[in-house]
This record gives structure tokens, sequence and C-alpha cells, in this order.
């Protein structure tokens, strides 16, 4: 199979960006040091293609509708034009088919902003659901994304946003809250983010990505991969879907409780009554941080145990540039304890269970 | 292009041996597999005085992205450790055939240098990889 590959692909090339198979895209997964990535985003501001994001464009009077019913938060939060919304889209047995951001554009039209690896599915679910409530669903591959993030992501970035996208536009972006998008046309920019820093996602048409690209890397952004938007992801506490969660696991049991909207208690969504029955029988498992005591590092699915016993395993795991340590995530047994073990190649090593996240703006502060 | 010093000899799975003249060899892995593995954070060494036998495992090292075996190029009794790579992990990616190298062998058998692969050889094993 041809991997897929952004409207970027050679502009990381030219960067001698090392290229991995990401999902059947083509993407790079660092310029040379990962770590120095990491640290960019953490301490000055770097970007990333994530133009193998899909943006998905919902058009009808009934969306909000549509969406109360799709996803197990609640757009009826999202009162502000511009606002925005972290939700998971569950399935009726309560696992996650995806977790995606939904923003309130006009009263008739909301934009998600789905997973690379889940976008055919997530499209084919919408449309099947959508048809009861005359919406239509606009697939915006049209469109390429750059995420710019860190401390000096905006300032770096908001005259390059003006250049392009227009003053209007950029003088938008400068006053946007976190979690609000402004825009205008096919450009639309985000206080969002997947790094635990502020900065902006900014979705633009693609014929302008490879210019603003260069542009940026001008103003001092540096070009950042998808090794290093991990490591930042790890580091401040945000579930990676496919590895964290999955169409077997509900939210109740991912960390992502604060994300189901169970009140008010007559909207019913897909999945809700899964999720009920899962909070009655009791016993979920917990969803937790680690930290690994000494010298390694926590991967993927190693097993976690309390004494003898298995308690789990870690969903997503890896170094911390931050920490200069191994973290993870583990989804553990309910009641389990907070000195535990897990197995590296055989050997028994301590890990310290902590409260998500391990970092944010910069500094440890679990 | 990676570099891939003339003097030493290779193994098929990245690893380089230096042939220090005395039935003694140094150990470490190709700049071509740092390359691969990226940013290292934690190499873990075999102890001095394991015996070792020709593809055992001699130790791990572990990159951001993933945790690869070393795989001794020879057979042998570890006569000594490179102890800067516990603090310093890094000094594989900077200096991957210098500072980085990561254990010292007493050969049980020299006529096993002859199985390895030459400059050469090692070179047209990482170009047809590349493609």
């Amino acid at each position: 199979m041809t991997l897929q590959k952004t409207i970027l692909n050679q502009s990381h090339r030219d960067l001698n960006a090392r290229m991995v198979d990401f999902g059947n895209w083509d993407m790079p997964v660092n310029y040379g040091s990962q770590i120095e990535e990491h640290h960019a985003v953490r301490k000055d501001a770097g970007m990333f293609d994530v133009s193998h994001m899909q943006a998905v464009d919902l058009h009808g009077y009934k969306t909000r509708d549509f969406l109360r019913y799709l996803l197990a938060n609640d757009v009826a939060k999202l009162k502000t034009e511009g606002k925005a919304l972290y939700s998971c889209m569950l399935n009726q047995d309560g696992g996650v088919i995806d977790d995606l951001i939904v923003y309130f554009m006009q009263e008739d039209w909301f934009r998600l902003v789905v997973n690379a690896g889940t976008a055919e599915k997530d499209i084919a679910w919408l449309k099947q659901h959508a048809g009861s409530y005359d919406v239509e669903v606009r697939v915006r591959d049209d469109l390429a994304m750059i995420a710019v993030q860190g401390p000096n992501a905006v300032s770096k970035s908001l005259p390059v946003i003006g250049q392009f996208a227009g003053k209007a536009v950029a003088d938008g972006a400068a006053e946007l809250k976190p979690f609000n998008a402004v825009s205008n046309e096919d450009w639309f920019i985000g206080r969002t983010g997947y790094t635990g820093e502020d900065g902006f996602e900014i979705l633009m048409p693609e014929s302008e990505a490879v210019s603003i690209w260069q542009v940026l890397i001008k103003a001092g952004v540096k070009p950042c991969g998808l090794g290093a938007r991990d490591t930042l992801r790890l580091e401040a506490g945000m579930n990676l879907y496919g590895s964290d969660m999955d169409e077997e696991t509900s939210p109740l049991e991912a960390g992502l409780s604060w994300t189901v909207a169970l009140e008010p208690e007559d909207r019913d969504f897909i999945g809700r009554s899964a999720l009920e029955s899962l909070k009655a029988e009791g016993n979920l498992r917990k969803f937790t941080g680690l930290i690994l005591q000494g010298r390694g590092v926590l991967r993927d699915h190693q097993k976690i145990f309390d004494g003898d016993q298995q308690v789990g395993e870690i969903t997503s795991g890896g170094f911390s540039p931050t920490l200069e340590k191994a973290i993870a995530f583990a989804r553990l047994s309910a009641g389990s304890a907070d000195k535990l073990l897990v197995d590296i190649r055989g050997k028994r090593l301590p890990v310290e269970v902590v409260k998500l996240p391990f970092a944010r703006a910069g500094k440890a502060c679990y | 292009m990676s570099n891939i010093p003339a003097d030493l000899m290779f193994t098929s799975s990245h690893e380089w041996v230096k042939d220090e003249g005395d039935d003694t060899v140094t150990i470490g892995i190709t700049d071509h597999a740092q390359e691969l593995l990226g940013d290292l954070v934690f190499v873990e060494l075999p102890d001095i005085g394991d015996v070792i036998e020709t593809g055992g495992e001699a130790g791990v090292v572990e990159s951001v992205k993933a945790a690869s075996d070393i795989y001794s190029p020879v057979t042998g009794e570890v006569i000594e450790i490179n102890e800067d790579l516990v603090d310093s992990p890094e000094l594989v990616n900077e200096q991957p055939y210098d500072n980085g190298w990561i254990y010292k062998i007493k050969l049980s058998n020299s006529s096993e240098m002859d199985d390895l692969l030459d400059a050469e050889a090692y070179s047209e094993l990482v170009e047809s990889e590349d493609h």
C-alpha cells in the first residue's frame, strides 16, 4: 500500500526528517533530535505538521441536536461562536470510537477535528447517524493543519498569521482564550493543542501550507516531529487514541470521566446506558500516571504487579525529557496500591503511582 | 550517509568490533544504528565477568522511541564496560565509535573475527536497507 502524504511531505524531506509510517501516513518522527524538539516546545516555540488529522464540517439547523446525541460530552456547553469542546464519540457499548475536538462555528455549522487513523470509520459513523437529523457531513480534505506550540508560540506566530490570513484574523487570534477559535473563510486558528503548552492549531487552505511553514521557520519556530509530540502529550497527561482507549474501553476507565456529561439526565447519547451500567457495577479500573524509580524506560504493554499479582498494564509509556525519568499511563485494578512493580524484560522494578499530568507549562507538576 | 570507519568490523545487527590486538575487542553500535534509534536515554550494560556467546544478548540500548538488544558479535568474557554510559547514554549518539563504546571482551576464539563484515560489506548492507 502506498503511504498517504501531507502537502508538507517534501518540506519535511528537505529538512532531513526521519520519516515513518504513522497509521498509513508518511510522517516525520524527528528532524534530528527528538529531545531537542521536545525542549523547544517546553521552552520556546515548535511546530508540527498535523495535516493528517481530519477536519469534518457538519451543516444543518439540527446539528447541535445531532451532536448532543452523538457525543459523550454535551455541546450545549458551547454557547459562543468559536468555543471548543473535547469529547469522546462512543459506540452503543460505551467503547470509544474516537476522541475529538468539536468547535461551535455557527448555529447551523459545527466543525470536528478527528484522528487520522480513525477518520474513515468516524466519517462512516457520522454519516450513518446524520441522516435522521438532516445534517450534511463535509470532509475537509482541502485543508492543511499546523500546530504551533510553546510559551513563545503565540508571539512568534501572530505576525506570520497576520501576513497570511490577514490582520483581522491575527487580531482575533491574539485575543483568543484557551479552547476558542477564530476563523475567516478557510483560515481557522484555535488556541488549542496536544502538548500542555500555549499555542495555536492553524487550519488553512492546502495551497498556503508550504509557504507559511517556511515563514514560521524564519520566525524562529522549530519544526518538531511526531516523536516529540508523543512525549509532550504524555507529560501533559493527554490520552492517545488506540493506546489509552479504544472501542473496547470506556472513557470511565481511561481517565476521561470528566469529558462525559451525564447531566442533564434526560439527554440521551450513544453509549449512555452502557456507561450508566458500568458505573452502577462499580470496580472500575483506574487510569493513572506511573514514574519509574531508577533507570530504564517504561513502554506500552509492560505489565504492572503488586507483589506477585498482576494489577494492570501500561497503556502509553516513554521517557520524559522534562523530568528526565521514565513515565507512563497505566490502567490498574480498582483499589491497587501506590507502590507497584513493573516488569521490564523479566526484571521487576519499582514504580510510583502519581496523579496526571506530569508536566505543564514547562515544569514538573505531579 | 552514516559514518563507517574502514578499520572496524561489523555485524548485520549493526554492532561494530575493534580488534585491540591482544585477543581483546571493543564493541559498540554503529552510527547507522544510533541514527535509526534516535536519542538514547538508557543503556543496559553487561556485567564484568559475564561470558557471552556470539549472538547472545549483551545489553540493551533504549532511545526515546524504542528498545533494541545488543547482540554480541563474538564469544568471550566481558572484561570492561563503559560506565560513562550510565549517566550519559547520549555519548552513543554523539560518538558511537569513540566515547560511545559499550563493552570489551576477551575473545574465546579469535577466528570468529573472520566471520564479521568488513566496512565495505557493511556499507552495502546499510545501503540495501535504506532502499
